[in-house]
């Protein structure tokens, strides 16, 4: 790309506002009902992670399912919405879907290995890790139950919602809730793996926003204070770590 | 099909004219040449009166149709066939994947486009579902009098003959037996690409190459390619913002006798936007006989000496519409074009 310092976030965007939501309306449509099936399987993630965060140790079986719903969420967007549907308005699409899979599968490695908390560093209500545990709940809530719901704010018809576990941007926000709640691993590989899908998942959603802000769309601003919530709650996690004995 | 290759036979003048009136008023290609004398010369005899007739019978009442005033145009230097000065883009407005919905949309604009008098469209395999958008129009419309402008863009230093598949890719999603032009998308890999347009040129199944840029990039190439190149297009972008081509290359195609296409005449729509909050002088309409500042602006680019037509890209039939209403009426000339460029870098 020659003189790529004159291009701009606008030149790369080649789809406009309406036809990008005109395809969550098709795809919605073409899947329907499936969204219920998203939602209640959301709700009872959420209410589960809920139930074992509060819980001393956390058990594990929460965030393994957690990671596996969500490496299949990651999975078929890469697929039936990036391949399928995003390609034929963006040819970076077939790009998404790739990074879409390896999270996928990335996600798939983490159930494998996802352990309880440590009982030295578990969630309490009072403490910082009562924080980072409320903002990865909070994030995972955002995800299931309002994101869907941003589009009819702005007047956009609810056929075009974005669902978690359907659209990228909501699937994006609930891997940040719930890379928040898994436990900090201690083997450099396995600390390797989670700051891989952090990586990706904030990529995701600053790529998003950047699209969405070029496509002057009112909700543009969301994702990255979303981002910035998790990030903030990441970097107090592992203040507040640091000096204590593995 | 027949219509078209009037066209691309040198049907001209009076002759073309009338195809384009009885395109207007609804009629098709194959009901023109059924109407018509077996013969070609007799066709061409007949067709100004059928014409005529025809439009006097509507004007009588039997049914209304809205014949607007011809599109001024301007010819192409290398061929001295005339354009008319508006043509339509689809960069973003017809790309919209397999909605079809939105693909009859596009139709609607290409069928208003061609009814209106308009004749260029220009598209680039770069545009994604683009090519397909604008297939789609063309197999409702049938327009008589297309002059289909494509680009052929490859990743440089990668075409390695791709060029070719993917000319031929773009004709089939198009639906249309050659291009009329054919143009070098951002000059990528144009060392690759002239030779096989050229050749395409000379064995007839292309009429014009051309190159293309946008927001002013690589100009010192396009200008040593106008210098050295047999073109007969060139492509960048040029509005009462951007006039930077007004220094070299607009000067440079005049000289050259090549023809010059504007792209982004309203900044992908981010010009028409921001003047929207302000009102169209007075000047703009009792002078020009604007009706809005998307005219203003089209008229400013299409009255430089040096440009041929421009290319404003819509997903609306109104405004298309309105910006074929640019090439009718009063053009400014340079003191005005001045006064244009000046109140609108002033707001």
């Amino acid at each position: 790309m020659s003189e790529w310092w004159t291009y701009r976030p606008s030149d790369f965007v080649m789809f406009s506002a309406r036809s990008y939501y005109r395809l969550f309306e098709l795809y919605n449509a073409a899947l329907w009902p499936a969204h219920a099936i998203a939602i209640a399987l959301g709700v009872t993630l959420v209410a589960t992670l809920a139930w074992a965060s509060a819980r001393h140790p956390m058990p594990a079986w929460p965030q393994r399912v957690g990671c596996v719903l969500l490496a299949a969420a990651w999975l078929w967007v890469g697929v039936g919405y990036h391949a399928q549907r995003f390609a034929s308005i963006n040819s970076a699409a077939s790009g998404y879907a790739v990074a879409f899979a390896l999270q996928g599968m990335l996600l798939l490695a983490l159930a494998l290995g996802s352990e309880g908390s440590d009982s030295r560093r578990r969630a309490t209500h009072l403490g910082p890790d009562a924080c980072t545990r409320w903002t990865g709940l909070g994030l995972l809530a955002y995800a299931v139950f309002l994101h869907p719901l941003v589009g009819s704010l702005f007047g956009r018809p609810i056929g075009q919602a974005e669902v978690a576990g359907l659209a990228p941007d909501p699937t994006a926000v609930a891997t940040l809730g719930l890379l928040l709640l898994l436990p900090r691993a201690h083997a450099s590989l396995r600390r390797g793996l989670p700051r891989v899908a952090w990586a990706v998942a904030l990529a995701w959603c600053a790529l998003s926003s950047l699209t969405l802000a070029t496509l002057s769309a009112p909700e543009a601003w969301a994702l990255p204070l979303l981002c910035m919530a998790a990030v903030m709650a990441a970097w107090w996690r592992a203040r507040q770590s640091q000096g204590q004995p593995d | 099909m027949f219509c078209k290759q009037m066209w691309q036979h040198g049907v001209a003048g009076e002759h073309a004219r009338a195809l384009l009136a009885l395109n207007r008023v609804g009629l098709d290609c194959a009901t023109i040449r059924n109407s018509m004398a077996p013969t070609r010369r007799a066709l061409l005899q007949r067709l100004p009166a059928l014409a005529a007739q025809l439009l006097w019978t509507q004007a009588a009442g039997a049914q209304t149709v809205a014949v607007e005033s011809a599109l001024a145009s301007k010819a192409i230097p290398s061929t001295g066939e005339p354009i008319p000065l508006v043509g339509l883009g689809t960069w973003i407005t017809f790309n919209v994947g397999d909605d079809r919905v939105a693909q009859d949309a596009g139709a609607e604009v290409m069928r208003a486009f061609f009814a209106g008098g308009g004749r260029m469209v220009d598209s680039s395999p770069m545009y994604g579902s683009s090519q397909a958008t604008i297939g789609h129009g063309l197999a409702r419309v049938k327009p008589v009098a297309l002059f289909s402008a494509e680009k052929v863009w490859t990743s440089s230093g990668r075409s390695d003959g791709r060029g070719p598949a993917q000319i031929e890719q773009s004709r089939k999603l198009w639906g249309v037996s050659r291009f009329d032009l054919l143009q070098i998308h951002n000059l990528l890999d144009w060392e690759v690409h002239l030779p096989t347009l050229l050749e395409m040129k000379a064995t007839g199944r292309l009429r014009y190459v051309g190159i293309t840029t946008s927001e002013g990039r690589r100009h010192r190439e396009i200008e040593a390619m106008l210098r050295s190149q047999p073109i007969d297009f060139l492509q960048l972008t040029y509005n009462p913002l951007d006039r930077e081509a007004e220094q070299r290359l607009l000067p440079l195609a005049a000289e050259r006798r090549i023809a010059v296409i504007a792209n982004r005449p309203f900044r992908e729509g981010a010009l028409l936007q921001a003047l929207a909050r302000h009102r169209l002088p007075a000047w703009a309409a009792s002078e020009l006989g604007c009706d809005g500042w998307a005219q203003l602006v089209l008229k400013f680019i299409v009255s430089h000496p040096a440009m041929t037509c421009a290319i404003p890209a819509t997903s609306s039939v109104a405004h298309v519409r309105q910006n074929l209403g640019a090439a009718r009426g009063p053009m400014p000339d340079a003191a005005l074009r001045q006064k244009i460029a000046a109140h609108i870098a002033a707001l």
